[in-house]
């Protein structure tokens, strides 16, 4: 099962080599990562994915914990979250089909940012199943490059 | 109060109470040593970076202080690189200074550059990269503490070079610590202390499984006192020999691969296991399906993440392991009656204790008879280092150990050439006591140069090197395992030790007949100036037994019996 776990790390360089050491030693899955600034700058958020059973969740929770930077470590998996993803897709797309390209943007509420003579670049801001919902519509036109930021998450309410 | 990084580097050192550094000088860190020429700091000089690890890994082993180790940027700092990750397998306290180019310099390739904050990442408990000469003071007290506190651990701090020799403007202030993401762990949560003293009062065969977190927190008396009350068997892992004594009747030696037969039995058969500051090592668990079957287990360390590591654990208590044994003792009412536990546990001793076959050959010396005579002429009172193999495994099963921080050893790194740098790591730390090396002839041409050492230092350390002639342990695998393969394993050729320990200026002697072995270890205890080296020539092929074939469960050992 896929967990999000939210992180609070001190803003230090060499902070992220420490995580991906870490998961790398241990033979943890990372799904995808993110990291940023936060309100506070001498804080980072990493939102990490990871793919594994309890017992592997509550070791890298663990261990992520014994690491001197790391401040605080939630698993917002079961919380009300938000969590949003960005992808970037360049589309094959010949005048003919340009049309229904923007009509698929337009049931996503996507965008297009960018329009060459033979492409379009769309993007999209969404949960996983909607980025892969758009991705699966826009492969049959030919996808001819994407890149996708991996998630970020909020726990909504106060609760922080 | 204008001062340059390398006065608050001596000053720092000595806010934390560091009186010895085993180090090794270079380039880079040219302007540390000249701060320590004109500190009364005591530097001891080492012939080669890895001794210096060792060195001061041991004296933390000995002593229960951090050590404290300093080498120079790039091959310097990569010498180390065994030694740290020897003191993080086995959580020792220990700073690591290395010095590093010019902070302008770095991420140029520089001559006699490493990342060595890159390659310690995974083996040490932190490290830092001091940038900038105001983050000094500030760095070198987290670094104590962090090494220090919780589960103890190796921390390196890497020192470029004008990051020392730069001046700042000191105020006499205290400096203040940032360590948001750190907190030092006291008091277990009570509710699982309760339920552990209930465990324990309800149990009718429980055994104590004691790790090296007994050592590190210094709660042996706590664990005697436990054992006592409640009338439990102990048995120790390698890390934690001495931290019970071996000469109590509730003691059952070690567990495990090499442990005794009595030890295994009893854990196999327990209904209450009793983990304390451990971490189920597979050299200790073996086949982890059949480990302990029966057993509820409590699981008690002060490193959440060692709990459920390897097994599950019913009753876990997260908390400094003196601060827990505390408390259990206050809640659980003595019971000192387990009768049938304790009569089928000396059933067991009975039918299997330690032994070892007479020699094959006339006047060949068995090598577990050495090590009871170095128990029996030092009276159990020394300071015994190890290097890696069956030397080791033989001093754990036959000298017995009655006091913590008496047996120095290389348990989870499993490091040949550990034992003669720990040596003198201990001597220093412990003036007073007598050290003694035990090693084998393979594991001791490791860090030979260290003899060097021991004599400019004038230690009287006394090293006996069971000498068989074979790397031991991998040859007793390759005619148990292997068909008798013995591939690369004779290193008959070798030098003559008498010969070297002489050319070292130490003082060397060799011993061939069993009746020679006491007077030469007697003669060896009367040096108070040199290093002793005795070349024990013993049976070639004694194997350590019993022993748990790699992958099978505590039950099934191999030898031992009559």
């Amino acid at each position: 099962m896929k967990h999000t776990l939210s992180v609070t790390v001190d803003n230090h360089p060499g902070v992220l080599a420490r995580v991906a050491t870490l998961f790398r030693r241990r033979g943890y899955n990372i799904e995808s990562l993110s990291v940023g600034r936060t309100e506070e700058p001498s804080i980072s958020r990493m939102t990490i994915v990871v793919d594994g059973d309890e017992n592997i969740l509550e070791q890298v929770t663990k261990q992520l914990h014994k690491l001197v930077e790391v401040c605080k470590i939630m698993d917002i998996t079961a919380e009300q979250s938000v969590d949003r993803e960005l992808a970037l897709f360049k589309v094959k797309a010949d005048p003919q089909v340009r049309a229904e390209i923007m009509q698929i943007v337009d049931i996503f509420r996507a965008h297009i940012v960018d329009i060459g003579r033979k492409s379009l670049i769309i993007e999209v801001t969404g949960d996983e199943g909607k980025i892969n919902a758009i991705e699966d519509s826009l492969r049959a036109f030919g996808i001819l490059e994407m890149v996708r930021t991996g998630k970020v998450a909020m726990v909504r309410g106060p609760k922080g | 109060m204008r001062l340059k990084g390398t006065d608050i580097f001596i000053r720092c050192l000595k806010e934390e109470g560091v009186d010895v550094i085993f180090g090794y000088p270079g380039g880079q860190a040219l302007p540390i040593y000249d701060a320590l020429y004109l500190s009364d700091i005591r530097h001891v000089l080492v012939r080669h970076e890895q001794g210096a690890a060792h060195a001061a890994d041991a004296y933390a082993r000995a002593t229960g202080n951090v050590g404290v180790c300093l080498a120079t940027s790039g091959p310097g700092a990569t010498n180390l690189v065994t030694g740290i990750a020897n003191a993080y397998m086995d959580s020792i306290p220990m700073v690591a200074f290395t010095g590093q180019v010019p902070v302008a310099m770095i991420g140029k390739d520089a001559f006699q550059e490493v990342d060595i904050t890159g390659i310690t990442l995974p083996i040490t408990k932190h490290n830092y990269l001091v940038k900038d000469t105001a983050e000094l003071a500030r760095v070198i007290k987290e670094a104590f503490f962090i090494a220090r506190t919780n589960r103890p651990g190796p921390v390196v701090v890497d020192l470029p070079k004008d990051v020392m020799t730069g001046e700042i403007e000191v105020s006499d202030e205290a400096v203040e610590m940032s360590l948001r993401g750190y907190r030092v762990l006291k008091t277990p949560n009570a509710g699982q202390v309760v339920l552990a003293a209930k465990a324990i009062e309800e149990s009718s065969r429980p055994i104590i499984y004691a790790g090296g977190g007994v050592i590190s927190s210094g709660a042996s008396p706590e664990l005697k006192e436990l054992a006592e009350k409640m009338q439990i068997p102990v048995t120790t892992t390698l890390m934690a020999m001495g931290s019970f004594p071996a000469t109590s009747h509730l003691c059952l030696g070690m567990l495990g691969m090499h442990g005794t037969r009595y030890a295994n039995y009893a854990v196999s058969e327990c209904d209450l296991l009793i983990a304390i500051g451990a971490r189920f090592d597979d050299r200790v668990t073996g086949n982890l399906a059949s480990f302990a079957p029966n057993a509820q287990v409590i699981h008690i360390d002060v490193d959440a993440a060692e709990i459920g590591k390897n097994v599950g654990t019913h009753i876990p208590i997260v908390g400094d392991v003196k601060q827990v044994l505390m408390e259990i003792i206050h809640r659980v009412k003595a019971r000192p009656e387990r009768t049938e536990w304790h009569e089928l546990i000396d059933r067991w001793k009975d039918d299997f204790p330690l032994l070892y076959s007479e020699p094959l050959k006339d006047e060949a010396i068995m090598p577990q008879f050495v090590i009871e005579k170095i128990y029996d002429v030092t009276e159990g009172k020394a300071i015994i280092t190890t290097e890696v193999g069956q030397h080791q495994m033989w001093t754990a099963q036959y000298y017995k150990f009655t006091q913590p921080r008496t047996f120095i050893t290389s348990g989870g790194l499993g490091t040949m050439g550990f034992g003669l740098p720990a040596a003198i790591g201990a001597q220093i730390g412990c003036p007073e006591r007598k050290v003694i090396n035990i090693a084998g002839d393979g594991s001791i041409q490791m860090n030979i140069q260290e003899m060097c050492t021991a004599v400019e230092q004038k230690l009287p350390i006394i090293i006996c090197i069971l000498n068989n002639q074979y790397l031991g342990m991998v040859r007793q695998w390759q005619q148990l395992f292997y068909d008798g393969r013995y591939s690369y394993t004779d290193i008959a050729v070798q030098p003559d030790f008498v010969r070297l320990a002489e050319a070292y200026g130490g003082v060397g002697m060799r011993v061939t007949k069993a009746s020679e072995v006491e007077p030469a270890l007697r003669r060896a205890l009367q040096e108070t100036e040199r290093p002793v080296m005795i070349d024990f020539r013993v049976d070639r092929e004694a194997n350590v037994f019993p022993m748990v074939p790699p992958g099978e469960s505590l039950q099934n050992m191999l030898g031992g019996d009559r």
